[in-house]
């Protein structure tokens, strides 16, 4: 530094998060549960819709639904505006080289049996490995563990620790000459760990390994940029970012889509059938067999161009404090184990009781008007790891105030109480 | 419906502390149920002589609802016979699930399970181990059988 005087530039201070404002973009937040006001705090299993998406579904389905890629008359075209529309949207968002890149799928389960089936299925030879860690929700186990058994290639799982966090070195240290295909979570489900995939997928790519990102838990609650990232296939569910259910997204790289056989036959992904001869469609046609879910896309498409008018900056800094009030609030509690304590956590807190089962906290939390998940979170590995079959876990996002985590701290103490844990 | 409808003192109690809990020695029958969707695992012993259920015990872990409906279970059963075991698996499965069922006074402490079928999440903890003692005793082999689940 020199020692010219310098005037600190003070960024101008950002307008706080309105986080009431917000709310009331959101219909359901005004219901009441078993008389209480609703505290939605299951969002990691799926999230709410905005206005702003429920008044595009309203409006498709009312003036403008028809097939798609189909018919000259006016409703086709529309419906297919739409459609494309929304496949514009989320190249952009993802910042995908080219909307080509962008398959709509039924959600990130379909995205990963795709790339399992399409991808891996024809290239995996006896001995081969693909590498995946040990946080996986099932949609990233199974459908490896299948084509495995298909291929005769084995699956090698990356440990975790006891915080729940995945060691890089450990990762890389697994990547070998027969790994073909990596594929992690963005964000686990059961813990909230943000796991280091710039790096992992770097480390893989510079091996030559496929490399498939998980990120159905990260799109709601962090800017994802594919190409920024590096990795082949990004998979995401629109249901858990505002969307409806029934609609994802599976991001590939042009270049590995086209190496691709189709997954599925059926129309849509043709250019011209014969008994003879099939010629397939272009990307990503190829990989959209059947009329798709063309109502989903438009809600995915709503709920993007929503995101991409809110204080994103804001939103995202209001969860993270949602976050760390929750942890603060909740290991006051006697008896209160956190399950997951990763340095990078997003979007949720998983916990259990002393004494009291999570399935009886769920109830009584419901009875209270407050909405968590509770069970193996489809982590039944992480489970196992944590020698535990259940957690209840609270997850979150910019709609979920301070008051409503201040609510489920109460509401577990009452549960704690209710079933016979010493009173403090 | 009110909570205290569903956690009534004696699931409470069952739950804190549940009789006939542990390994049972010399058992003729051992039947694992679980409800994958929850994770909830129990494990049944039965020492059936002749007809007749002579012991049972439980092992395994699961919800208050699970396990207080396992513990008023093993007092309900012992020293019955298999039909009458049965019989009453079916006046439990019409309690826990039929609206219309009124509790009958025979059915003793097994009642206060009569709350559960207001919480239809909640049905298939009360009724695993009964599932369990059903296909333990329909076996006609009953060292034989395998695992039950609710799924």
């Amino acid at each position: 530094m020199s020692g010219a005087a310098r005037t600190p530039v003070r960024p101008a201070e950002p307008a706080p998060f309105d986080v009431e404002a917000m709310r009331r973009e959101f219909p359901v937040l005004t219901r009441l549960v078993h008389g209480h006001p609703l505290a939605y705090l299951d969002n990691g299993a799926s999230s709410q819709a905005p206005r702003r998406v429920l008044e595009a579904v309203d409006d498709y389905a009312r003036s403008h639904h028809a097939n798609v890629h189909r018919g000259v008359h006016t409703l086709s075209e529309e419906a297919t505006a739409r459609y494309e529309g929304a496949r514009d949207r989320v190249a952009r968002w993802l910042n995908a080289a080219s909307r080509t890149e962008i398959v709509f799928t039924r959600g990130t389960t379909e995205a990963v049996n795709l790339v399992a089936q399409s991808y891996a299925r024809p290239r995996l030879r006896a001995g081969d490995e693909v590498l995946i860690t040990h946080l996986e929700h099932h949609a990233n186990i199974v459908p490896w563990q299948m084509v495995c058994a298909q291929t005769g290639a084995k699956l090698v799982v990356a440990p975790i620790d006891a915080r729940g966090e995945v060691d890089p070195d450990a990762v890389e240290a697994l990547m070998g000459p027969r790994t073909r295909v990596f594929a992690c979570a963005h964000v686990s489900n059961a813990l909230g760990t943000v796991l280091p995939v710039e790096r992992l997928v770097a480390s893989a790519r510079a091996r030559g390994i496929a490399t498939l990102v998980d990120g159905a838990q990260a799109v709601p609650h962090c800017d994802v940029d594919v190409r920024a990232l590096g990795c082949d296939f990004y998979a995401l569910s629109g249901h858990k970012m505002y969307a409806p259910t029934g609609i994802g997204v599976l991001y590939g790289r042009e270049s590995m889509l086209e190496d691709m056989p189709p997954w599925q036959g059926g129309g849509d992904m043709i250019l011209t059938v014969s008994f003879e001869r099939t010629t397939y469609n272009a990307l990503p046609y190829k990989f959209e067999a059947g009329t798709p879910n063309i109502v989903g896309a438009v809600g995915l498409g709503a709920a993007i161009d929503f995101l991409g008018s809110i204080d994103r900056r804001g939103a995202h800094a209001h969860e993270a404090a949602l976050l760390e009030h929750a942890h603060a609030a909740l290991v006051r509690i006697p008896g209160l184990r956190l399950i997951g304590t990763a340095r990078r956590k997003l979007g949720l807190v998983s916990f259990l009781v002393d004494g009291v089962h999570p399935h009886d906290l769920g109830t009584v939390l419901d009875q209270d008007g407050i909405a968590i998940r509770t069970g193996h979170h489809c982590a039944m590995p992480v489970m196992d790891y944590y020698g535990i079959p259940a957690t209840a876990r609270a997850s979150f996002a910019f709609y979920n105030t301070f008051d409503e985590i201040d609510r489920l701290a109460l509401s577990v103490e009452r549960a704690r109480r209710m079933f016979g844990g010493d009173v403090v | 419906m009110e909570l205290q409808d569903l956690y009534r003192d004696v699931i409470l109690d069952h739950n804190r502390s549940p009789r006939n809990f542990g390994p049972l020695e010399g058992s003729s029958t051992d039947v694992q149920g679980s409800n994958p969707l929850c994770g909830d695992r129990l494990t049944l012993h039965l020492r059936l002589a002749g007809d007749r259920i002579e012991d049972v015990r439980f092992e395994g872990h699961g919800c208050a609802i699970s396990t207080a409906s396992a513990s008023l279970m093993t007092e309900a059963i012992k020293g019955r016979t298999r039909a009458e075991a049965l019989a009453l698996f079916d006046r439990m499965h019409a309690l826990l699930t039929d609206d219309a069922a009124v509790p009958d006074e025979g059915l003793g402490k097994l009642a206060a399970l009569s709350g559960v079928r207001e919480f239809p999440a909640r049905v298939k903890c009360a009724s695993l181990c009964w599932h369990t003692l059903a296909s333990a005793l329909q076996s006609s082999a009953p060292e034989s059988v395998g695992a039950v689940s609710t799924e």
